[in-house]
């Protein structure tokens, strides 16, 4: 039972990490239609970001406030520089410019912060907490109550204010939204600024954990593309039941059947449920207009 | 004398192929040749998934595992010949592809796209994990074809460099000629309506899951060919042929040359593998100018480079 309690514990925390990159994914993805696949690279400059700002002196907290803020702002500048002039642009063009966005943002961070692994101290310390004989972290504890309060937070922002409601308004119709006057290129500036923001919050929280470096990111994208496609892209709920999924899916795998397939376990389960529902768990019915 | 777009495209090919090694400064260019054309005919594969019949894979690296490390075991466990390896390996990757396809392929667009994912990330997990068969991560040997040692017997002597560029040579006309005949034909014709409109393709009678299916299997035997090519060229092959970052190198080549075309794709080939030995003048700059150049491209030239080029020369012809 302890056991089963501690994967349990590894696999929620892993998995808000993934809820949180594939939350990432579905807000860009609902403003643009667009797959961001340097979603993961966000998480990795939160944390590398925070690195250097503490490592010359800045204090943690100003120091994770810097990371974010900065991250948001190259997020907006992708925005504006990559993905605006390619609208309208197909499918395979725009992994293509995201992909290229995330090498550029990689071999940048390579080059201005270098190649080294990481880390700055946890939060509230490095002692285990003992539950039920299992341990968890207090790192980890700040990673789960993060993910919590960043979907409260857009849950609130999309249903009570105007701002979110406009977002939700281009999510679902972009002409329509525009015929009402909502300001359809801010709506995709916010959505990079948010979802870049809540990446780097990401990359702040587990990086304690995980430790960091410039090439951490395309695993992250991945797997959190991979949570958004398996709650259905395009649902924020989704993107929470996928991640948490896939994290548990990892950490039982690993713990009782092999650690070096914890990924494979991953992906064969998005196969099979892909199969018998071609839109994720919780995605939309398409139907498609000739 | 009006040529048709095929000849046009075999002439192009042929003529690269033999007329480059004139301006060849030293024997390390027929190496990277080589290498061009490897990669060249996987690149054609995915004109015929992607340009075609307009379906999405991140994943036919996956394949292009299988063809390489067919090509290293095969030979060790089952006594068969290399060349017999490269014949088995496209088998069981054109065997796999039908398996997998026939549940993938339902899907549409980025769902596609994380099936196909999955696939290929699960092929590279198994070629990294099963240490004791594999090597793991450290890679392994791969014998050597025999055919150079065959046509020095047979008094043409040839220098590694030299016989891998003519033989992959040869090989990337075969695989362009192929490709083009089946554009012409009527499953040619059909792939493109589909890529069109599915539905209006299904409407007048097409067999839209047959189709993909078969676009499908013929690239993942491309894409094994070319896998086992390069096995067989660096004699060692490590799992990163099956890698993610290997399948989304074969896509920007082809996209990024121009995906519609097989010449366009193959010039987006010979620009990408190109591309990192230009940029090592830039050394630390290189992953940067990478990513810009594919975003770049893709941004201003969104057809790829080649059409956007001819169609540039077209105008100035006015």
């Amino acid at each position: 039972m302890p056991e089963l309690l501690q994967f349990l514990f590894s696999g929620v925390t892993v998995g808000a990490v993934y809820a949180l990159v594939a939350l990432g994914f579905t807000i860009i993805y609902n403003a643009s239609d667009v797959v961001n696949f340097a979603q993961g690279e966000f998480v990795m400059l939160g944390g590398m970001i925070t690195v250097a700002a503490y490592a010359a002196g800045v204090p943690l907290p100003l120091a994770a406030v810097i990371a974010i803020v900065a991250t948001a702002a190259i997020g907006v500048a992708m925005n504006k520089l990559a993905i605006e002039p390619a609208r309208g642009a197909p499918v395979v063009s725009l992994i293509i410019i995201t992909i290229g966005a995330s090498i550029f943002i990689r071999g940048g961070t390579q080059l201005l912060l270098g190649k080294q692994i990481h880390t700055f101290p946890a939060f509230s310390g490095d002692a285990p907490i003992r539950i039920m004989g299992a341990t968890i972290l207090p790192q980890s504890l700040w990673v789960i109550g993060g993910a919590v309060v960043v979907f409260i937070g857009l849950w609130l922002f999309f249903t009570r204010t105007l701002t979110g409601r406009a977002v939700l308004a281009t999510s679902n119709n972009r002409l329509a939204a525009q015929l009402v006057g909502i300001n359809t290129r801010f709506v995709m500036t916010l959505s990079f600024a948010l979802s870049a923001g809540i990446g780097a919050l990401a990359g702040v929280l587990v990086t304690p954990i995980t430790l960091t470096s410039y090439d951490v990111g395309l695993a992250l994208a991945l797997k959190g593309f991979a949570a958004a496609m398996l709650g259905g892209m395009g649902n924020p709920k989704g993107a929470l039941v996928g991640g948490l999924l896939l994290g548990l899916l990892e950490s039982m795998t690993a713990g009782y059947l092999s650690s070096q397939y914890k990924d494979a376990a991953a992906f064969v389960v998005i196969l099979l449920v892909l199969f018998f529902m071609p839109q994720g768990l919780f995605g939309r019915k398409s139907t498609e207009r000739v | 004398m009006k040529l048709s777009p095929k000849t046009a495209t075999l002439l192009v090919l042929v003529l690269l192929i033999a007329l480059s090694p004139l301006l060849f400064p030293s024997g390390y260019y027929y190496r990277v040749g080589a290498l061009i054309f490897v990669n060249a005919i996987a690149v054609t594969g995915i004109v015929i998934l992607t340009g075609y019949a307009g379906q999405i894979s991140l994943g036919h690296a996956g394949f292009a595992g299988i063809g390489a490390y067919a090509c290293a075991l095969a030979p060790v466990h089952l006594g068969l010949h290399p060349g017999l390896a490269m014949v088995l390996g496209a088998v069981i990757s054109g065997l796999m592809a039908f398996l997998v396809g026939r549940p993938i392929l339902r899907l549409k667009g980025y769902y596609l796209g994380v099936a196909t994912l999955g696939f290929g990330i699960l092929i590279s997990m198994v070629l990294n994990n099963e240490r004791q068969l594999t090597g793991g991560p450290d890679g392994m040997e791969v014998p050597d074809l025999g055919l150079r040692g065959l046509l020095k017997d047979a008094g043409l002597d040839l220098t590694n460099g030299q016989f891998w560029y003519w033989f992959c040579g040869i090989a990337v006309i075969i695989g362009a000629w192929l490709a083009l005949n089946l554009f012409n034909s009527p499953s040619g014709r059909a792939l493109r309506a589909l890529h069109g409109s599915e539905v209006a393709a299904r409407t007048v009678g097409v067999d839209v899951t047959r189709l993909k299916l078969q676009a499908f299997v013929i690239s993942a035997v491309y894409a094994s060919v070319s896998g086992s090519l390069l096995a067989l060229q660096n004699k060692f092959i490590t799992p990163d042929v099956a890698g993610f970052m290997h399948s989304i190198e074969m896509v920007t080549m082809a996209v990024l040359g121009g995906v519609g075309s097989v010449l366009g794709a193959i010039f987006g080939a010979a620009v990408l593998t190109l591309l990192p030995q230009v940029l090592t003048v830039f050394a630390e700059y290189e992953q940067m100018v990478l990513g810009l150049v594919m975003m770049l491209v893709m941004i201003f030239l969104p057809q790829g480079l080649l059409p956007s080029i001819l169609r540039r020369f077209r105008r100035g012809d006015e």
